[in-house]
């Protein structure tokens, strides 16, 4: 495992922060940490990057201790905050020099990877221009670029693509996609639950410090909102279709020729459901799964 | 081993490589603000060519007048001046550093880079000093061009040298403290605000110094050079031991926090219950104050004198300084015997003593009185200046007990004698009440606030 956490707490005087927090992220896997404002997400990943020492519990990242070893566990991670944090008077290229400085990179490989990157995010004009005059979404991909400036092998995102346009949000988007490839381990907060939902392995749902919810996008699903609901659409009137397929599956809506039905195993069901209706000689025009959205399951667990 | 060697040379190359970037972005951010460059090229250039007119011209008024003596003295005191005035922007760039860094949201990516918090603390110490350094002695340079042309006054050699070496340590203990003020609070506006702790006592020093140049005994500023030293010292050392990356960015606002304050303080008082490794709750409750006092002599004491051995060795460094301050100056002037006929001491000789100022009275409680007036007052010095004027100012009596155990010796009394007699007593009391007034600058150290993160 990449980032191991183990009964992980944080509290500040009688403030608990993070409560108990245990997971696992495996190398060339992204998890998203969603939660309300306040919820611990950043102290959480403060801890992982060795800023904030845990009041209990152990956190290992690559393979090292964040209490006893911070120095190595920074040198292995990229943060990306919440805020860009960019020295405005500094030109971009002065800038990703003294990152990459401060990282151990030689002059060839920091300036190479720099402009890379720069090109990889589409503004590779970033290089001599001071960072003053970028725009909201510049600044944001400036910071991304300083976090994955040293190839680090845990990629920690607060908010990666807020502030961005959609193109520029996609570049970043396969840029973290990409780094999966590459046997990363990337932790994303984000509030940004479509994004969470496209780029995750597995989310995990914080609330008061504590997870709640962690699994896939699906498993929460079908955890938290129960079995898919699926949308049967005939050629026909439902007259009589209702009955035929009532003992297999549970009806929860009809319309005039649809009917919506949920079952505990899709894949069994569906395949018997199609050839009942076959040989009944029911004219299906659509079978699909009402979409279910990743809000409705976050919604669902963070009001109880 | 030589593997080893070659390890330890690489870790102390990359750590001065780090200070050095972080002292490379600050100076050239520094110098790429104009609300900081133009003051300081004023202060370096045009304002030591005033300097020089100025000096010219009063030069010639106080000579009108058959005063040149007025004007000899001037020209020095100027030159402190001309250094003071560029180093005092350090101020400004160091309150900046850590609460400035913090305010614009650029300080977690710092946090988050393998450096550690000395190499941290020592970039920013060093990059908010030297460019206003660079710039004092520009001006000291130029002031002294201008009064080598205009006058053709040349300073004697050791004001050369002491100058620039006084100007360097009044400029670390400006930024020093200034570093430590900046990262102890939550914005620039805090620090600026809490500035007057190192504004006031640099205000009082720079006056004592104007009247040490003015009576032109520059030997004595040496001592100040040594002084500042100590502070620079003790001021980078505690900057380091109170850096606090969570502290830097947990706390959100500076409030004080009393209560939290209080339970730190009531905590120095408490100990635990000991007696030998028995269970002091099981003895018989006639017995169990055996546990308290086991507890406080044999656990509490000295795990207090052993966290306490800096504080203690710095106490004794300068009771052997004063010792030795005293030996000198009992040296170079002799009392006469008849001063100390001790053979004669009665209760009436301290009651016939004359009143001295603000002295007390030669009486048990009078002594006692200033003594713990003098320990309340190193108390407070000492939360202003981080412990050292808490020694400067009990040290300096003792200096002065060792200039009469010196007399004694020097007249045939036996110097261990006159330390029983004259010094034990006030072991009692004050000389522990003493070594706690070093702990004092921990005080610093007692969290004013605590506001979780997120």
């Amino acid at each position: 495992m990449m980032i191991e956490l183990t009964g992980l707490t944080k509290q500040f005087d009688d403030f608990v922060a993070v409560d108990q927090v245990t997971l696992s992220v495996a190398p060339g896997e992204i998890l998203a940490l969603l939660g309300p404002n306040g919820a611990g997400k950043t102290t959480t990943v403060r801890m992982l990057a060795a800023i904030l020492r845990p009041t209990a519990g152990q956190a290992f990242v690559a393979g090292y201790s964040v209490t006893e070893y911070p120095r190595e566990v920074r040198r292995r991670i990229g943060l990306l905050t919440e805020h860009p944090g960019l020295y405005l008077r500094m030109k971009g290229e002065e800038y990703l020099e003294f990152f990459g400085r401060l990282m151990g990179l030689d002059d060839g490989e920091r300036e190479r990877r720099a402009r890379e990157l720069l090109a990889r995010f589409g503004m590779p004009e970033a290089w001599d221009r001071r960072m003053g005059t970028y725009s909201k979404g510049m600044r944001q991909k400036m910071a991304l670029v300083r976090a994955m400036l040293h190839d680090p092998s845990v990629l920690l995102l607060d908010e990666p693509t807020s502030a961005m346009d959609p193109h520029s949000a996609k570049l970043v988007r396969d840029a973290v996609l990409g780094l999966r490839h590459h046997r990363r381990a990337i932790v994303i907060c984000t509030h940004n639950l479509a994004e969470a939902e496209a780029l995750a392995d597995r989310i995990a749902i914080i609330r008061h410090g504590q997870i709640i919810a962690l699994g896939t996008a699906e498993e929460l699903k079908m955890h938290l909102l129960g079995p898919p609901l699926m949308e049967l659409r005939l050629a026909h009137p439902t007259d009589g279709v209702v009955k035929l397929v009532s003992g297999l599956v549970k009806i929860e809506a009809q319309g005039e020729n649809w009917l919506r039905y949920s079952t505990p195993d899709t894949h069994e069901t569906n395949p018997l459901l199609l050839q009942k209706l076959a040989s009944r000689g029911v004219g299906v025009l659509t079978l699909s799964e009402v979409p279910r959205s990743l809000e409705d399951v976050y919604l669902r667990v963070v009001e109880g | 081993m030589a593997a080893v060697a070659e390890r330890v040379r690489a870790g102390r190359g990359e750590s001065v490589r780090s200070v050095l970037t972080i002292v490379k972005r600050e100076v050239r951010d520094s110098l790429r603000d104009w609300r900081i460059v133009v003051p300081v090229v004023i202060l370096t250039v045009f304002f030591p060519v005033l300097m020089s007119l100025v000096a010219d011209v009063a030069l010639r008024w106080v000579a009108k007048y058959g005063a040149p003596i007025v004007g000899d003295r001037l020209l020095p005191f100027l030159l402190m001046v001309v250094g003071f005035f560029p180093i005092s922007f350090s101020l400004v760039i160091a309150l900046e550093t850590f609460a400035g860094e913090k305010e614009r949201k650029s300080l977690e990516p710092l946090l988050a880079t393998p450096l550690t918090d000395a190499q941290l603390y020592l970039g920013k110490t060093l990059a908010a000093m030297i460019p206003p350094l660079l710039a004092a002695y520009l001006g000291i340079t130029v002031y002294l061009v201008g009064l080598y042309f205009f006058e053709g006054w040349t300073p004697p050699p050791i004001l050369l040298v002491l100058v620039p070496v006084l100007t360097t340590a009044e400029g670390l203990v400006m930024v020093s403290g200034a570093v430590v003020v900046s990262s102890q609070t939550t914005s620039v506006r805090a620090s600026n605000l809490l500035a007057s702790f190192i504004i006031i006592p640099m205000a009082l020093l720079v006056q004592g110094e104007a009247i040490i140049m003015f009576w032109a005994n520059y030997n004595v500023l040496w001592w100040i050079v040594l002084f500042l030293i100590v502070v620079d010292v003790i001021l980078v050392r505690m900057g380091i031991h109170t850096f606090n990356r969570e502290e830097l960015l947990g706390r959100e606002i500076d409030e004080l926090n009393l209560g939290s304050m209080w339970r730190t303080f009531c905590g120095y008082l408490r100990w635990e219950r000991w007696f030998f490794g028995r269970d002091v709750q099981k003895m018989p409750p006639g017995l169990r104050w055996l546990g308290v006092l086991g507890g406080l002599y044999g656990r509490d004491i000295p795990s207090i004198l052993r966290r306490s051995w800096l504080a203690l060795l710095t106490v004794t460094i300068g009771i052997v300084a004063s010792a030795f301050i005293g030996q000198v100056f009992a040296a170079r002037y002799p009392l006469p015997a008849e001063m100390l006929g001790l053979e004669y001491i009665s209760a009436e000789t301290f009651s016939e003593i004359p009143a001295v100022g603000w002295l007390p009275a030669f009486t048990i409680e009078g002594v006692l009185g200033n003594n713990v007036r003098a320990l309340l007052l190193a108390a407070l010095l000492a939360v202003f200046s981080f412990g050292t004027l808490a020694v400067a100012l009990l040290m300096a009596p003792l200096a002065i007990v060792f200039f009469f155990v010196a007399q004694a010796a020097h007249v045939g009394y036996s110097p261990a004698l006159f330390l029983v007699a004259f010094v034990l007593p006030h072991g009692l009391l004050e000389v522990p009440a003493a070594a706690s007034r070093l702990r004092w600058p921990s005080v610093w150290e007692l969290p004013l606030c605590r506001l979780p993160g997120e």
